[in-house]
């Protein structure tokens, strides 16, 4: 079935898109790092509105698969090199009888593996050893949990325990925070753990760490276990059970809706942009210990970003969705994946401005926003007008900017704890305007 | 795979259902818990591999004959003049792509079910296979302290 989502400030929540589309934009890990950079100085130093982050030169995530690749070719020709040697060195303990099978044949190996190893030298390489080795881990782990995604969705938490009304505390951020990413690690985990064959058959996500045999599936649900537990267990008795509640029900939400539903449903879909919007609430409730307006309405205004999102991305991804089988949008009801990335680029534009209704920020924050929103909506509509593949490209990568630029906006534009006091004082809300107006000059 | 290695080896994918094959250690004290976690993994592999291979040729073959009959009702042949493959665009592709989903729609539910539940089946088997081989290496560990 179809499903509408009417989003003026109802109950829904957000997961941090990122987890659903930052997973899909295989062939945009450059944009992704850059957004991740960007982020990072976004939150970092809050004052910093520099943008120019797209002429930063390709770097690490482009090139360390192939720098890998190229490490296990070099292991592999040392392993080569060493069969030759093997005589004239100690024989290690191992079982008499193979090591004698290994003696025998290792002066016969290295002369038929000098001459194979110019025949099959690619297919030889190619086949690795299903060993974990300990040197590999901490880059393994982190490819299992999608560390690059685990961190915006930890950013999108900060930006709402930072949007909270309440005088800032650093340890219960701290663990808000350690708490989110642990458990945003344990989910992505058990993600990559059920989809490993439609991953190998993806090429975005073809060199995941479970699809090469880094690791196995056992050590994969360990793993996940090991974040899990003790990230909802820090969030519940660390900061308090609302926030553990929030995080325990948002891996449950995208390790057994979310995953299985992306073969069987379009709704899934939906599903993902409540996953995104949640750590924002969970970054609030995590400030205040309640689930107020405010919370929900940063969810929905995460909820909304997912679809112009998501959808733009899916768009050019079709064929390897049709051929893996996944249920979406895009490929069944594309007339209506379209119309909803646009209409909630529309409730964009809404959500901004019930905020200043909430008192989360003042009535600059619709007014400087509204500037991104519209300009997400045009794109929104182009895309919906065109449908084809310059529009969602464009329509994608604006919202890879729209998205943090909103957040910084309405940081800069939060309505100070103290105005909230004297809110009936004239002079209260000239002082909060001329704050934002200095917080903005750069 | 070189003979004295005591590991599994996984190779390259596969050239029709983009999976990586394991050959699979054998080894020579194989308990009986030891071997059915192995054969539940060549199971699910050999399963994979059919389904797969299976399924991407028939998809690429489809694809094929979906070009050629587009190409034929406008009037155009397979590659042009100047030998380049003629291609559709991707509001043309689209159609079939809906089309190959929903056919093989009930065919991926039932996959899905199998390798979930293959997936369960062989992960837990690892956890017993890893527990029993702990409690070896530690009543060995006590044998030899004694």
């Amino acid at each position: 079935g179809l499903f509408v989502w009417r989003l003026k400030g109802a109950g829904t929540r957000h997961i941090p898109c990122h987890l659903v589309h930052l997973c899909r934009a295989a062939n945009h890990r450059l944009i992704t790092f850059q957004y991740f950079n960007f982020l990072k100085r976004m939150y970092v130093t809050q004052c910093n509105k520099d943008l120019s982050q797209r002429a930063k030169p390709k770097s690490d995530p482009v090139v360390s698969p192939f720098h890998e690749l190229q490490q296990l070719d070099q292991e592999k020709k040392v392993i080569h090199k060493i069969s030759p040697v093997s005589p004239v060195h100690h024989p290690r303990p191992e079982t008499s009888g193979r090591n004698e099978l290994g003696e025998g044949k290792s002066p016969a190996e290295s002369e038929a593996s000098a001459t194979a190893a110019r025949a099959e030298p690619r297919e030889d390489r190619q086949w690795k050893e299903m060993k974990l080795r300990l040197d590999e881990l901490p880059g393994i782990l982190a490819r299992l949990s999608k560390i690059k995604l685990t961190a915006l969705v930890v950013s999108t938490a900060s930006a709402g325990f930072a949007m909270a009304p309440v005088p800032f505390d650093l340890p219960c951020f701290l663990l808000a925070s350690l708490g989110t990413g642990l458990a945003s690690c344990a989910a992505n985990s058990i993600n990559q753990f059920f989809e490993v064959p439609f991953d190998s058959n993806m090429n975005r996500t073809k060199n995941r760490p479970l699809v090469r045999g880094q690791i196995s599936p056992l050590l994969a649900v360990c793993f996940a276990a090991s974040c899990g537990v003790p990230g909802i267990a820090l969030l519940t008795l660390g900061v308090n059970p609302l926030t553990g509640a929030l995080g325990a029900f948002n891996i449950f939400l995208y390790t057994c809706c979310y995953t299985p539903m992306k073969r069987m449903s379009i709704a899934n879909t939906w599903v993902g942009a409540v996953v995104g919007a949640i750590p924002p609430v969970m970054g609030w409730t995590a400030a205040t210990g309640s689930l107020d307006a405010g919370a929900l309405l940063l969810g929905g205004i995460l909820y909304s970003w997912q679809f112009p999102h998501f959808n733009a991305l899916s768009w050019g991804l079709r064929e390897d969705y049709s051929r893996g089988g996944y249920c979406m949008m895009s490929v069944t009801h594309p007339g209506l994946c379209r119309r909803v990335a646009l209409r909630h680029c529309l409730a964009l534009i809404g959500l901004s401005v019930v905020a200043p209704v909430l008192d989360v920020t003042t009535w600059t924050f619709p007014l400087i926003s509204l500037p991104i929103n519209l300009y997400i909506s045009y794109l929104g509509f182009r895309f919906y007008r065109d449908a084809d593949r310059s529009s969602s490209r464009k329509l994608f990568f604006c919202s890879l900017w729209h998205l943090p630029m909103l957040l910084l906006v309405m940081f800069t534009c939060k309505k100070s704890v103290l105005d909230k006091e004297d809110k009936g004082d004239l002079l209260g809300k000239g002082e909060s305007r001329g704050r934002a107006m200095e917080i903005r000059l750069p | 795979p070189p003979a004295h290695s005591h590991n599994d080896w996984i190779g390259p994918p596969d050239k029709h259902s983009n999976l990586r094959p394991v050959i699979f250690y054998v080894p020579p004290e194989e308990s009986p818990l030891e071997r059915r976690l192995r054969e539940a993994r060549q199971e699910a592999q050999a399963c994979n591999q059919r389904f797969w291979a299976r399924h991407n040729c028939a998809f690429q073959q489809e694809k094929e004959e979906f070009i050629y009959s587009r190409l034929k009702a406008k009037g155009l042949e397979m590659r042009d003049g100047t030998g380049q493959k003629a291609t559709l665009n991707a509001e043309e592709m689209a159609e079939f792509y809906k089309d190959f989903l929903s056919k093989n729609f009930r065919k991926h539910m039932q996959y899905n079910r199998d390798w979930y539940k293959r997936n369960f089946t062989i992960t837990f088997l690892m956890g017993q296979v890893a527990l029993a081989r702990a409690l070896r290496w530690l009543r060995w560990k006590k044998k030899n302290v004694e």
